[in-house]
């Protein structure tokens, strides 16, 4: 165990699975009708935020409280942040606060590792640039994990993965973490909106993807400048070729799942009612994203010897309750 | 001014090896000299060699003092075996005019340390919309333009440059990188950017460029220098070009024929540079390159920044790695060529470039000026940042074994380095 999540491949398989079965008893927190538990009483968590992210803010923010965690957020845009204070001084002055574990969003990636080598804290990344979003992975598999009650491990599951690979830290991380857990991922987008080196199976025919058989289909977002920078020629076609219309919805299996880090460009990637959509676990994801970032913030925690106050152990979280009436 | 006799060493320049001893008096190599040497360098095993001409350094005075000034830049020169440099015009004033190249001449003439020779901007302001005044600046002794930190992108535009330099005896020595292939781009495109999820570089923005200039060469005929070459293509494209018989020169760095972009990993912007760390493939070409003449010397691009700026993201950090003083260390240690080759790549192939063929890179025979260095081929060692001369402090080559160490520099008759040690 380390004491920062930086990336899946540094959380190793190991790791992953840790995290999963603590997100089990973090869910189970969290369908109490008073879903809070002391473990993290008297830990600051501060979410550090250099770009903006509203949904992933709030998630670890919601975490972090219901493990009675104080919780402080610091956010300031890139450009501003240029003007005057270094970025190893904001880090170093907020870490001089007393803080137990940083939660990095930066645009830069590999931010999150320099703040690791800045301070003694828990580090999690948030999101750094095109890189990684570790927690987004994890929450993406346990998601998974219990739609398809596969606590075992995700041997045989197809995934594809289908859209901005390239600038996207979600496709990264989320395809490390579904194969850690034994899945085939494939890659579905134009070559302009893959990774100059492409590591995985790639396709540009969502088509024939879906009439092979898909388990798991990732949506992408889709964002509006990548027309600028004439990767697609317009989101007509990009839609036409990549999105999930009705008609590709028609073709899936029921039993398959349809996933989305959101928020969804609706008519774009997916272009109808996800509502309508039996396979949909997109809400299930923001649900889940709770259980898993408490986890994740348990686990670094209790592993970080830097951290100033002993942690009350797992058993506490379970007899919680009754502390708390 | 006092005589210096250096005893024993190994003397390598451009007519051959022989142990000899040299003797120094009133700056000038002599054969004998009455009475006492004012100094001696005892150099029995070790190698004395013209002194070193680095045709790529980043000085940063005026306008980025707290990075280097041209006297902490200088003294950097010095102890890496240095006798002249040639100054890089990304100042602030750029170093497109007459008053500019003055002044940067000036303090190197203060600083006493090597020879500094400002080159100047091909464009003014390195802005890529007008020529500086070529005749002008030639006429106060500069040869080499360039507009270093970014290539002249508009294609009429240099082929105007080269046309209009025809016969002002100036080279103009290029950036080459297609900006519009490289926006943004934070290191080497391949496969180290794909899993780091940062903005690639791809080698064929240097090389259109290459092929660009080539071309234009060809059909202007003036002369050409590619400044810090970092592709197997690029190599391939001057080969070429100087099998065709075209006048075209080039110049590699220690760090290219030493580091990947594998380095990267670490997020650590240390290996950040411009042209960015390539794949081991590039570097092992760029290596062939320098052994079969291809590419003509080895040019730091010692470019300081200050700590904070290196102590950012990759992507905000800006591009550089001293050089100065770890050249000779790393090119001993990484190139398969004799001591020869390798001081004929940093110093008189450079000198001929640099249009300083007359008082450097001269062979060590009576008469001739005494620019020289005294370095210990076998040395191994490792560079202490703390330690270095120059102001900042971002080389990347710390926990990188390095052989080959300078011991003495002489410029103009004068010791500026004694025992590894600056004496002034």
């Amino acid at each position: 165990m380390s004491r920062s999540l930086l990336s899946i491949e540094e959380l190793g398989v190991d790791g992953v699975q840790r995290v999963l079965e603590l997100a089990d008893t973090m869910a189970e927190v969290n369908r109490r009708p008073n879903p809070k538990v002391p473990a993290l009483r008297g830990r600051t968590v501060c979410n550090v935020f250099f770009e903006d992210s509203t949904r992933t803010r709030l998630s670890f923010e919601t975490a972090a409280k219901r493990l009675s965690a104080d919780t402080m957020t610091f956010a300031v845009s890139q450009s501003s942040l240029n003007k005057g204070e270094s970025f190893r001084d904001s880090i170093e002055t907020i870490a001089a606060m007393g803080v137990d574990a940083f939660v990095i969003r930066h645009a830069s990636a590999g931010a999150p590792w320099l703040v690791e080598d800045w301070t003694t804290a828990s580090v999690v990344n948030a999101g750094d640039g095109w890189h990684a979003h570790p927690t987004q992975a994890l929450l993406d598999v346990y998601t998974v994990r219990v739609a398809l009650n596969r606590t075992a491990g995700f041997d045989g599951l197809r995934v594809a993965v289908v859209g901005d690979i390239k600038h996207s830290r979600v496709a990264r991380s989320t395809t490390t973490a579904f194969k850690a857990l034994g899945a085939d991922v494939i890659w579905v987008a134009p070559t302009t909106l893959l990774p100059p080196v492409v590591g995985e199976t790639a396709t540009d025919r969502l088509d024939d993807v879906i009439g092979d058989g898909v388990d798991v289909l990732y949506m992408l977002r889709m964002q509006n400048e990548r027309m600028t920078e004439a990767l697609v020629p317009n989101l007509r076609e990009y839609t036409a070729r990549f999105g999930l219309t009705p008609k590709r919805a028609a073709c899936l299996a029921p039993s398959t799942i349809v996933m989305h880090p959101g928020p969804v460009n609706r008519g774009v990637e997916i272009a109808i009612d996800l509502g309508e959509l039996p396979g949909s676990v997109v809400k299930q994801q923001v649900t889940n994203g709770i259980s898993v970032r408490m986890a994740v913030l348990y686990d670094l925690l209790s592993a970080n010897p830097n951290s100033t106050s002993d942690i009350e152990i797992n058993d506490d979280v379970a007899a919680a309750p009754k502390e708390h009436p | 001014m006092s005589t210096i006799l250096i005893c024993g060493g190994m003397v390598v320049d451009q007519t051959g090896a022989r142990t000899a001893d040299v003797l120094v008096a009133d700056g000038v190599i002599v054969e004998s000299h009455d009475g006492n040497p004012d100094v001696t360098i005892e150099a029995t095993g070790l190698t004395v060699t013209p002194g070193f001409v680095d045709l790529h350094t980043h000085l940063r005075e005026p306008g980025k003092e707290e990075a280097e000034t041209i006297e902490t830049g200088s003294r950097a020169a010095a102890l890496g075996g240095y006798t002249a440099v040639v100054a890089m015009p990304n100042t602030d004033p750029t170093q497109d005019c007459v008053s500019v190249v003055d002044f940067v001449r000036r303090q190197g003439k203060l600083a006493g340390l090597c020879d500094v020779h400002p080159s100047a901007s091909i464009t003014v302001g390195r802005a890529g919309h007008q020529l500086t005044p070529f005749a002008e600046l030639a006429e106060v002794g500069v040869r080499l333009f360039t507009d270093d930190g970014n290539g002249v992108q508009n294609p009429l535009l240099m082929r105007r440059a080269f046309e209009y330099s025809k016969g002002l005896g100036i080279t103009m020595a290029q950036h080459c990188e297609v900006e519009q292939l490289t926006d943004g781009a934070v290191m080497h495109e391949g496969d180290c950017c794909s899993h780091l999820g940062l903005p690639g570089w791809p080698a064929v923005a240097e090389e259109l460029m290459v092929h660009r200039d080539i071309e234009l060469v060809r059909l202007t005929g003036a002369p050409a220098h590619f400044l810090h070459l970092s592709t197997a293509k690029s190599v391939e494209l001057v080969r070429r070009a100087k099998s065709d018989g075209l006048p075209v020169t080039s110049e590699a760095t220690p760090h290219h024929i030493s580091l990947t972009d594998e380095l990267l990993r670490s997020y650590a912007a240390i290996y950040k540079v411009n042209p960015p760390l390539r794949t081991m493939d590039d570097v092992v070409a760029v290596r062939e390159g320098l052994s079969d003449g291809t590419i003509d010397a080895i040019a730091t691009d010692h470019a300081p920044h200050v700590a904070a700026t290196k102590e950012q993201p990759l992507d905000l950090a800006p591009p550089g790695m001293l050089g100065l003083e770890t050249a000779l260390g790393v090119c001993l240690a990484h190139l398969d060529m004799s001591v020869s080759d390798v001081v004929a790549a940093l110093s008189w192939k450079p000198a001929l470039i640099a249009g300083l063929g007359g008082l450097h890179g001269r062979p060590i025979v009576p008469g001739e000026p005494a620019n020289l260095t005294v370095f210990d081929a076998e040395e191994e060692w490792e560079v202490a940042p703390a330690q270095l001369a120059s102001k900042s402090r971002n080389t990347p080559f710390v926990g990188v074994p390095l052989r080959g160490r300078v011991k003495h520099t002489v410029l103009g008759g004068v010791v500026t380095v004694e025992n590894g040690v600056a004496t002034r």
